[in-house]
């Protein structure tokens, strides 16, 4: 499937190694606007000649770009095509170029992050088992293919009843609504998140504010629970989109905890509490925690333990947490999902602290129809929330639809034991094949995706070998899957692999493609 | 019985807790008012007719019967292949027939005067999603743009509040019927200027909200021409394009960049969305159409955020590619908001109400300065509370819109039945009746 969203990693490591600068002058001002930006006090010595060469760059630079009719365009995506009329849309002639925000421009820059540039790859070469058989297949999206059979068929039998109504009166859903989620849907929402999460689980719909997907509600929480240049602490591997939704717009930083394949990449509090003091020690607030449960990319789910030992620390540390639970109803294994809400009861948790996002994304397969939910129990929270929520709404047709769907409880139920099935028989076969490739995965029990170990094929054993093993996928074996390091996962040669966007009987291509590379990659060593 | 130690209460971030959101004003104040006590014409003949809602129901048959011809719009047509496509195409390049379809309304409602790239359509959730977004990426916190008054109140929100840019006004009055002067432009730049904010653009709404005018074309060349010399941008919120009265009075800007052969058109971006002209703000469809090719990278990739539906994209791209229909909903439905502006200011005038003269959009500018007690922002306050509790009319005071001349009033009349619109219409005439017997009698 085609691309979602784009560029992540920190800003001042991008600013220090990005060669798309317009012209080659500005490498030697970043270094030097570093130094002189650093620490006030500088020499005047240093400060002043500083000053003056930037200033000679930049009016050199004015100079070239009047000169330069067609700047290049910076983005690694094609150029929009113009029309002969539109021929004169660059700056021909003019001295300075209108500017956008310092936001904007980093956020229009190339991506970085391997997670991107492998779905933009994917969808310049997609794979089609007719149409294009040697196209890239994706392995790097953890979309839910495996059941949109069900869906489908539901769809079909019931959409026009559900959305416009018998009568076609489109008067309901077409005027502004609630910003924040019609109340039906809310409440179908809740009755769905108790059949997902279990039994002890229950959210009432005045807690809940809808959003256009569990993206916005990322973001809308970040933007009500921490100001700029607050950090929130995150176990690594974590998804990459954090790194957009937490760290673009409302300008908070992602602290590493870093877990280990010794532990099974389990989160320890000793890291936590680690990484806590270090940042304070730096003099960066830590407003929370934001942790995946199921975790993407590992598979792997808390135990009820460690959601208590997490909530006492935010307690001592008077910080939130905001879990992300999207996957909660994408289980195969034996391990029981526990959400954070379950263990919320005792009189002495401060419930205030706590924030769940879930969304039909995954386990409904309904990425394109945007429904993300926030979970709150922090009444101003959710006032704030409710107010951000008129920026991400979900379109009133959909909402009408899928409150249908959600309340079709024998379908649902029919849809969750199917996709159970379907997702442990994939994923066993796959992770069964990869074994016998010699490739070993973390222990899962959740999500759309296996965590391969990989570190026996990559040359040398780091980061760049990791890259260069990714780049061998991609156009060798023609598949793109995740490289660790786009999800900050300290020990180098693991890799995501979504096997939910084929099907069973495309892994034998799959594992055929995969071989070709662990092969070239034996013989070359 | 034990002892209650005080738990410390965790912080919230300055966005969470800050007032920017504005809700707390007299705009949203009438809002809850006819929240509380909704005018009905069965059940509460009595209650608050709400005026204060710019929304567009006079022309939804029309969509009905669409749909109702058509219904695989609304399915995907037999079977899932279809939908397997779109229920997981979450790209934030959006459905491609849905943005063409977008490019090609665009243009109709200009009448065929202009051409729109579908290339530089980037979808959002709603318009009020698109002018935060392209504030979030034409300026920086701290900076500030120009917004000529009186204006519309969700604009202190969508512009301000998360993204930290400030609002500075180019102010605009009665004397020449709240026209956008070169002088008051200059001076709003001065303003900023005095403020230590960076001016980073002018954003228009063109027609305009609260005034319901079309801005004239040599006007649209000035502040082009402006924002050119100080090299900023212009944002022309065109939301109510195609709810002029007579498509040959509305100049988009896009027909100016056109006729100058796209000359320094990176700086310009237009906002539009379903919301007003089509009467769907339930579906949240908005879309960017910018001329700057990195804001358009840029836009797309932070549209992430607010994505529309793929079912809505599938849904109404069938419908604004059907040329019949469209030609014949923007026609009707011009005619339909011309009769009913018609019937108001004939309604407002005998009862002895001047409005400004307006020829677009979903309501009017109302004088009611005649009838304040002072001529300042109190009385027009009072006024205006008048109004709400003891004529149960939630209508727009100016002050809201950042009006600098008080007793001005933005009057909704497309957003209920032309029953409802005559009951408004008497009670309007009673008060004025009242207060006129009242002042005399003093």
């Amino acid at each position: 499937m085609t691309q979602t969203r784009k560029p992540s990693s920190k800003p001042e490591a991008r600013e220090a190694q990005n060669p798309s600068f317009s012209s080659s002058g500005m490498k030697l001002i970043v270094p030097l606007q570093g130094v002189v930006q650093g620490r006030g006090g500088l020499l005047l010595g240093t400060l002043v000649p500083c000053a003056l060469f930037y200033f000679l760059q930049l009016y050199l630079k004015r100079r070239r770009s009047t000169a330069n009719c067609n700047p290049p365009s910076p983005s690694s995506e094609p150029t929009l095509p113009r029309t002969s009329s539109r021929s004169n849309l660059s700056a021909r002639g003019s001295i300075s170029r209108v500017r956008i925000s310092r936001l904007a421009t980093q956020i229009s820059r190339p991506d970085e992050s391997l997670y991107y540039v492998g779905l933009d790859r994917v969808s310049r070469d997609p794979y089609h088992a007719l149409d294009n058989p040697d196209g890239v297949i994706q392995l790097g999206l953890a979309d839910n293919k495996l059941c949109l059979d069900l869906i489908g068929e539901w769809v079909a039998r019931n959409l026009e009843d559900s959305v416009v109504g018998t009568g076609l009166n489109i008067n309901g859903i077409a005027p502004y609504q609630t910003y924040d989620g019609l109340m039906e849907l809310k409440m179908a929402l809740s009755d769905f998140m108790h059949q997902v999460m279990g039994e002890s689980v229950k959210f009432d719909p005045s807690n809940m504010v809808l959003t256009a997907g569990a993206t916005p509600a990322i973001e809308i929480l970040s933007f009500c629970l921490a100001d700029q240049g607050n950090a929130f602490l995150v176990p690594t591997p974590y998804y990459p989109g954090f790194d957009r939704d937490v760290r673009w717009r409302p300008g908070v930083d992602l602290i590493p905890v870093h877990c280990r394949s010794a532990d099974n990449f389990n989160l320890n509090i000793t890291a936590l509490e680690q990484a806590y003091s270090q940042a304070r020690k730096r003099g960066v607030k830590v407003r929370g925690i934001l942790i995946s449960n199921p975790s993407n990319p590992v598979g792997n789910i808390m135990t009820q333990d460690m959601l208590y030992s997490l909530l006492d620390f935010a307690e001592e540390k008077n910080i939130h947490i905001i879990a992300d639970e999207v996957f909660a109803g994408s289980t195969y294994g034996s391990e029981k999902f526990v959400s954070l809400a379950e263990i919320l009861d005792s009189d002495y948790i401060d419930k205030s602290r706590v924030h769940i996002v879930y969304g039909l994304s995954k386990d409904l397969s309904l990425a394109g129809f945007r429904v993300g939910v926030i979970c709150s129990f922090n009444d101003s929270v959710l006032a704030a929330a409710k107010k951000l929520s008129r920026f991400s709404s979900i379109s009133a047709p959909t909402q009408r639809l899928v409150t249908s769907m959600l309340s079709d409880k024998r379908f649902i139920r029919e849809y969750f034991e199917t996709n159970r099935k379907r997702i442990q028989q994939v994923h066993d076969e796959f992770v069964d094949c990869l074994s016998k490739l010699g490739i070993k995965c973390a222990k899962s029990c959740a999500g759309m995706y296996c965590w391969a170990d990989m570190n026996g094929l990559i040359r040398p054993y780091s980061e760049k070998g990791e890259i260069e093993l990714w780049e061998k996928f991609l156009s060798i074996a023609k598949i793109n899957i995740t490289p660790g390091s786009s999800c900050h996962c300290i020990e180098p040669g693991w890799f995501r692999i979504c096997f939910t966007t084929i099907t069973l009987e495309e892994i034998p291509l799959v594992i055929e493609r995969i071989r070709r590379v662990v092969e070239s990659c034996k013989s070359s060593s | 019985m034990g002892i209650e130690i005080e738990q410390p209460c965790v912080e919230l971030s300055n966005v969470a807790v800050s007032e920017t959101h504005g809700e707390d004003s007299p705009y949203f104040a009438g809002w809850k008012a006819y929240d509380e006590n909704p005018y009905d014409e069965l059940s509460n003949p009595s209650g608050v007719i709400q005026m204060g809602l710019a929304e567009n129901q006079v022309s939804f048959d029309l969509l009905e019967k669409y749909l109702e011809e058509h219904p695989e719009a609304s399915t995907w047509g037999k079977g899932a292949p279809g939908f397997r496509e779109n229920a997981l195409f979450q790209d934030y390049h959006g459905l491609k027939t849905f943005r063409t379809a977008m490019a090609t309304f665009m243009e109709k409602v200009r009448g065929g005067r202009v051409k729109f790239d579908p290339q530089r359509v980037v979808l959002t959730a709603g318009a009020t999603a698109a002018n935060e977004l392209l504030t979030f990426i034409l300026a920086n916190p701290g900076d500030a743009l120009l917004v000529p008054t009186p204006y519309y109140p969700g604009f202190d929100r969508d512009l301000r509040w998360r993204t930290g840019v400030n609002i500075v006004p180019i102010h605009c009055d009665s004397l020449n019927n709240f026209q956008i002067t070169p002088e008051a432009l200059e001076c709003a730049y001065k303003d900023a200027e005095a403020m230590n904010f960076k001016v980073r653009g002018v954003l228009i709404t063109n027609p305009s909200n609260p005034l319901g005018i079309t801005i004239p074309r040599s006007v649209l060349e000035e502040i082009l021409d402006f924002v050119t010399r100080k090299n900023i941008h212009l944002v022309s919120d065109e939301i109510y394009s195609g709810s002029v009265f007579s498509s040959s009075e509305f100049t988009s800007v896009a027909e100016i960049l056109e006729g100058r052969e796209y000359k320094n058109a990176e700086r310009v971006h237009i906002v539009y969305s379903l919301s007003k002209d089509l009467g769907l703000p339930g579906f949240r469809v908005g879309t960017i159409y910018s001329y700057n090719d990195k804001v358009v990278t840029t836009a797309r990739r932070m549209s992430s955020f607010t994505l529309i539906s793929s079912q809505t994209q599938h849904l109404l791209a069938s419908m604004l590619s059907d040329e019949k229909f469209t030609e014949n909903y923007i026609e009707t439905n011009r005619e339909r908001l011309r009769k009913r502006y018609e019937m108001i200011i004939e309604g407002l005038r005998s009862a002895g109400i001047e409005c400004l003269k307006g020829n677009a959009g979903l309501f009017c500018w109302m004088n009611m300065s005649p009838l304040l007690e002072k001529p300042t922002r109190e009385g027009e306050l009072k006024l205006w509370n008048a109004i709400l509790h003891q004529v149960k009319l939630n209508i727009s005071p100016g002050s809201s819109c950042h009006s600098s001349e008080p007793g001005w009033f933005r009057v909704c009349f497309a957003n209920m039945t032309e029953h409802t619109l005559e009951i408004a219409l008497q009670r309007i005439r009673h008060f004025v009746e009242r207060i006129r017997t009242q002042t005399e009698s003093v």
